[in-house]
């Protein structure tokens, strides 16, 4: 019980690779990635995970009091927020492949010329 | 390659590579068995020394700021991207608008939601390293709140809150600001991004050094990004759709 978190963050990676590779759509593959990126938080914050620990924040609460990792939460939270643009430039650029070539299907888009 | 072909591929190696994940996995300390010096370190320290209650936003701003300000200019570039990407030849401007049906208790109720909602992700920003909350968070929800205005009210009212005039210069201060705050610790002669001001009160607005105004900096820039997106796609993709359907 005590890896369950990290064989999560495996499974999560593995079938967001998975949605990847067999997606017919560049929309559903932009949220696969979502997905894959979303195990590297679970993998980080369990890291980080002090038994019986709080939040490490201390306004009200004593010093010295048991507290998680604040690291991997600061690195989680500047990258979530920063993943949601860098999805919306995928999707624009989705949207683009849906106009000239006139589907969101990977493997029916036709191969760069030139 | 054709698709069979790539799942063919995948599977195997997908098989292999879940086993060095677990193999590697087995190795790390059990969940729950921290055993790593820093964040007991920065538990320990980061209240005395930079007087803010709020280790994790202590940590983003202070200990680790350098890769924030990087992570500030991933998220300016992504918007660039977008901006480059989606610019179009946009017919029409601010005339022939589509509007939505909706009833007056809609728009009253939505609309005060988005005032309390704007209210609440300001008071995150601002008290983000007192309490939880913070620059980054806080600004999703701003912008989340922003984008409800949309929702509430329509495009005509919305419009002049996402337009390019209003959210580009915020987005160029939030990136920027972080910057700014960093030169000015090196005019005074110090490494770039040192504390200028005094630590001051632990528990109160006024404390962290230059936290804060790197905590708002971030706060305004990741608002006016998200808000900045949606207003963008709004306008090339939904804005015409509804104009060719009237």
């Amino acid at each position: 019980m005590s890896y369950l978190p990290y064989a999560v963050a495996a499974w999560i990676c593995v079938v967001g690779l998975y949605g990847i590779v067999t997606s017919k759509n560049l929309i559903h593959l932009a949220m696969c990635l979502t997905v894959t990126q979303s195990s590297t938080y679970v993998l980080l914050l369990s890291v980080g995970y002090v038994k019986g620990g709080g939040a490490p924040i201390f306004k009200g609460v004593e010093l010295g009091t048991t507290a998680v990792d604040p690291v991997v939460q600061a690195l989680s939270l500047t990258d979530i927020v920063v993943s949601v643009t860098v999805l919306a430039l995928i999707l624009a650029l989705a949207l683009d492949v849906q106009k000239e070539a006139g589907t969101v299907d990977p493997d029916a888009i036709a191969a760069m010329r030139g | 390659m054709s698709r069979r072909i790539r799942i063919g591929i995948f599977v195997p190696a997908a098989l292999g590579f879940t086993a060095l994940l677990l193999w590697a996995f087995a190795g790390l300390p059990a969940f729950g068995d921290y055993r790593g010096p820093y964040g007991f370190l920065l538990n320990a320290i980061a209240t005395p020394e930079r007087h803010t209650t709020n280790v994790v936003m202590a940590t983003t701003f202070d200990y680790r700021g350098f890769d924030t300000m990087g992570e500030e200019f991933v998220l300016f570039a992504a918007v660039l991207g977008v901006m480059l990407l989606l610019r179009s030849a946009e017919a029409g401007g601010r005339s022939g608008a589509p509007e939505h049906e909706s009833s007056a208790a809609i728009r009253w109720g939505a609309t005060l939601a988005v005032a309390a909602a704007v209210l609440v992700g300001l008071w995150l920003i601002a008290f983000g390293y007192v309490t939880p909350g913070g620059g980054f968070q806080g600004g999703v929800a701003v912008a989340g709140a922003t984008i409800l205005l949309y929702f509430a009210t329509g495009y005509r009212a919305f419009e002049p809150v996402g337009s390019e005039e209003v959210l580009d210069p915020l987005e160029a201060l939030g990136a920027g600001g972080f910057v700014v705050i960093g030169l000015a610790s090196l005019a005074g002669g110090l490494a770039f991004l040192t504390n200028l001001f005094g630590p001051g009160i632990v528990g109160t607005l006024q404390s962290g050094g230059s936290i804060p105004f790197v905590n708002w900096a971030a706060g305004v820039e990741v608002a006016a990004a998200n808000v900045s997106l949606f207003a963008q796609f709004l306008r090339h993709y939904v804005v015409p759709l509804a104009r060719a359907q009237e």
